[in-house]
């Protein structure tokens, strides 16, 4: 068995722009659920609309680069105030069910052939690359070293992806510490009683789903540009495997959602790695490769269960506020 | 005043918690009879034909009411009598079908809760409203007014804010200590005993300097070692120049720290007036008891009752 094919292809996970596509969704769930107690179950909604966003300004109407990631950025703001507007009045389970809903509804319009012009239905879309490639201002040839070498266009969507990452890790991490960030916990704790000290609940709530949507819109637009856009790939298993890097960082962290997304990956990787070669070498005669290429999430819910239970508040998560869940 | 003068035969209750300070009561509050609806010499919040349904049960229905300014008003009255419900309309957490009140001459009918709140009319709930897993002084610090942080785009430029939030710490400081909260500033607020949730809630409402602060049954719960201090407290609200409304069950309570009684029996005001005078009212003993009670009160009956008790007392303090 080739391990070092195993670990060096597990290793390429850690920093791709997939991941960090991930990190940047789960960021956006860490201020949704972690920090002010939103259920949403729609981040795949917010990411499908960050995708097709980006890549119809492109495509159809021709944008450049910054107006396409304003189309997109736009598009997300509008969702949350259709999600918001309704459901945010009402108690926290309504917001999860119209969310879940109403994700699925901007995939099936995707899907939908009515609009194959402009969205490509199921097949998707492709092709807008070339406006981003265009602003590399990295030479042609190969970056960095090991399982990180890349070429130039991979090295620039990496260096683009992370530093996005982590200006929104920082800009997180600082408005959590202010007093809008208190509110925020606060109504998290209990709105009502929040509400009683005169704050307008539902504006920061809106303010919230708003910012969290936008962090999840962007790394939709991240997320497609190592690939195609494809409705299939925006299905609710995106929401849940979010929500799964999330309790796994730490469900109220900064740091949280960016690791998480680096173990989650890492390790889907390495257990495809390692079951794709384990039947390839007749380790496991009950299986077949197609059979083993679904292993791997059996697999990684496993590693994610045990992590829950042994380390319930995520690798991040403060300890001590599990003394108290009610 | 007697503390506690049970009579002779009944088992003596325990000694009722007192104040520490002898309350100076306010008199002179009300024009002409004390009677339901009588007008005040400076009412704070004045109430109109409000009117709140659930289904066919008239919750609350109350035709005319004052609260005086700078007083401790106690609200009391059986169980369903609608007290927790005029609450909530009152602070715009649940919308009566019809009716009107003000609040410093200002109309607060369809005002949403945080705005009520922002006009300086705090209240607290009867289940404390700890924020958890926020620390004692993020609790305290969330009840400041008018904060330049709490804007998401000034969040993020801590120079515009800084200044305010020391100055609101130690503000916030100063009132943990009065309460004897200061040293659990930075514990979750979800390790504090239920008295002491009390205490930070009542902390929690003062640092938006409040002119009216409503308290929804501040000794539910709460120890009878803690009782006096909270006592104390709203004894001090008064004293710095607030209005106090609250619920109360605790008799003896009512008695030695309100200035004005309001009784509420099936949704209405029924009686009104000094603690001393209200309570024998016939109204008022009717409303605890039924309308069909026996004569000799307590005694006869079999089994107390909560509100044969409540009234027991407050004939006791009487005699």
């Amino acid at each position: 068995m080739d391990w070092g094919a195993i670990f060096s292809n597990a290793a390429v996970e850690l920093i791709s722009p997939t991941t960090a596509a991930y990190a940047l969704a789960a960021l956006g769930l860490a201020v949704h659920f972690g920090y002010t107690g939103l259920l949403n179950f729609g981040q795949a909604g917010f990411m499908a609309l960050g995708a097709y966003g980006y890549a119809i300004s492109i495509l159809t109407f021709g944008f450049p680069v910054w107006g396409a990631f304003l189309v997109g950025v736009g598009a997300s703001v509008v969702f949350a105030l259709i999600l918001g507007i309704p459901t945010l009045r009402l108690r926290a389970d309504y917001l999860a069910i119209v969310t879940i809903a109403a994700a699925e509804i901007v995939r099936l319009l995707f899907t939908t052939n009515t609009f194959a012009s402009v969205t490509g239905s199921a097949n998707g879309l492709s092709g807008y690359k070339n406006e981003f490639a265009a602003l590399n201002p990295l030479a042609e040839g190969s970056y960095g070293f090991g399982p990180f070498e890349n070429n130039a266009y991979d090295t620039w969507l990496r260096i683009v992806a992370w530093s996005i990452v982590i200006l929104a890790a920082l800009l997180v991490w600082q408005v959590m510490r202010s007093p809008w960030g208190r509110v925020i916990k606060g109504i998290r704790e209990d709105e009502d009683a929040v509400r009683a000290l005169g704050k307008n609940v539902y504006a920061y709530k809106m303010q919230s789903l708003i910012f969290g949507g936008v962090l999840g819109t962007i790394a939709g637009m991240i997320f497609a540009l190592p690939r195609a856009v494809v409705p299939s790939n925006y299905q609710t298993t995106l929401t849940f495997f979010i929500y799964a890097i999330l309790l796994l960082g730490g469900a109220a962290t900064v740091l949280g959602p960016i690791i998480g997304s680096m173990i989650f990956w890492v390790l889907l990787s390495f257990f495809s790695g390692f079951v794709a070669r384990a039947v390839e070498a007749g380790w496991l005669p009950f299986m077949t490769a197609i059979q083993g290429g679904q292993l791997r999430f059996i697999l990684v819910g496993v590693a994610i269960m045990l992590i829950v239970i042994f380390r319930p508040q995520g690798i991040f998560g403060n300890k001590k506020e599990l003394a108290f869940v009610r | 005043m007697s503390a506690n003068a049970g009579p002779q035969g009944s088992p003596a209750p325990l000694e009722p918690p007192v104040p520490t300070q002898k309350p100076i009561k306010t008199t002179g509050l009300h024009i002409g009879e004390a009677e339901p609806g009588c007008a005040k010499v400076d009412p704070i919040l004045v109430v109109d034909n409000v009117r709140r349904t659930f289904g066919g049960l008239t919750a609350v229905d109350v035709a005319h009411v004052e609260v005086p300014r700078g007083a401790i008003t106690a609200l009391i009255g059986p169980n369903g009598a609608g007290k927790t419900t005029l609450f909530n309309l009152l602070t715009g957490f649940d919308k009566p079908d019809d009716g009107k009140w003000t609040f410093d001459g200002r109309s607060l009918a369809g005002v949403p809760a945080y705005r009520v709140a922002r006009m300086g009319q705090i209240r607290t709930f009867q289940l404390t409203k700890a924020l958890g897993l926020l620390t004692v002084m993020d609790n305290m610090l969330l009840g400041a007014k008018g904060q330049t942080g709490e804007n998401m785009f000034r969040a993020l430029m801590p120079f515009l804010w800084r200044n305010q939030e020391e100055e609101n710490r130690a503000k916030a400081l100063d009132l943990l200590t009065r309460f004897k909260l200061d040293t659990k500033k930075d514990d979750y607020a979800a390790s504090l005993s239920g008295g002491q949730r009390k205490l930070l809630e009542m902390a929690r409402a003062l640092m938006s300097d409040p002119t009216l602060v409503m308290l929804d049954e501040p000794m539910a719960g709460v120890n009878p070692a803690l009782t006096q201090s909270l006592l104390d407290h709203i004894l001090n609200l008064k004293s710095q120049g607030m209005t106090v409304l609250f619920v109360e069950h605790d008799m003896h309570m009512v008695r030695h720290i309100a200035d004005w009684v309001i009784v509420m029996a099936e949704g209405k005001v029924v009686a009104e007036g000094d603690p001393h005078e209200v309570m024998k009212n016939p109204a008022v003993i009717d409303a605890y008891l039924g309308q069909h009670h026996d004569e000799d009160i307590g005694e006869d009956l079999g089994a107390e009752t909560e509100n044969v008790s409540a009234i027991k007392e407050l004939l006791d303090d009487e005699r």
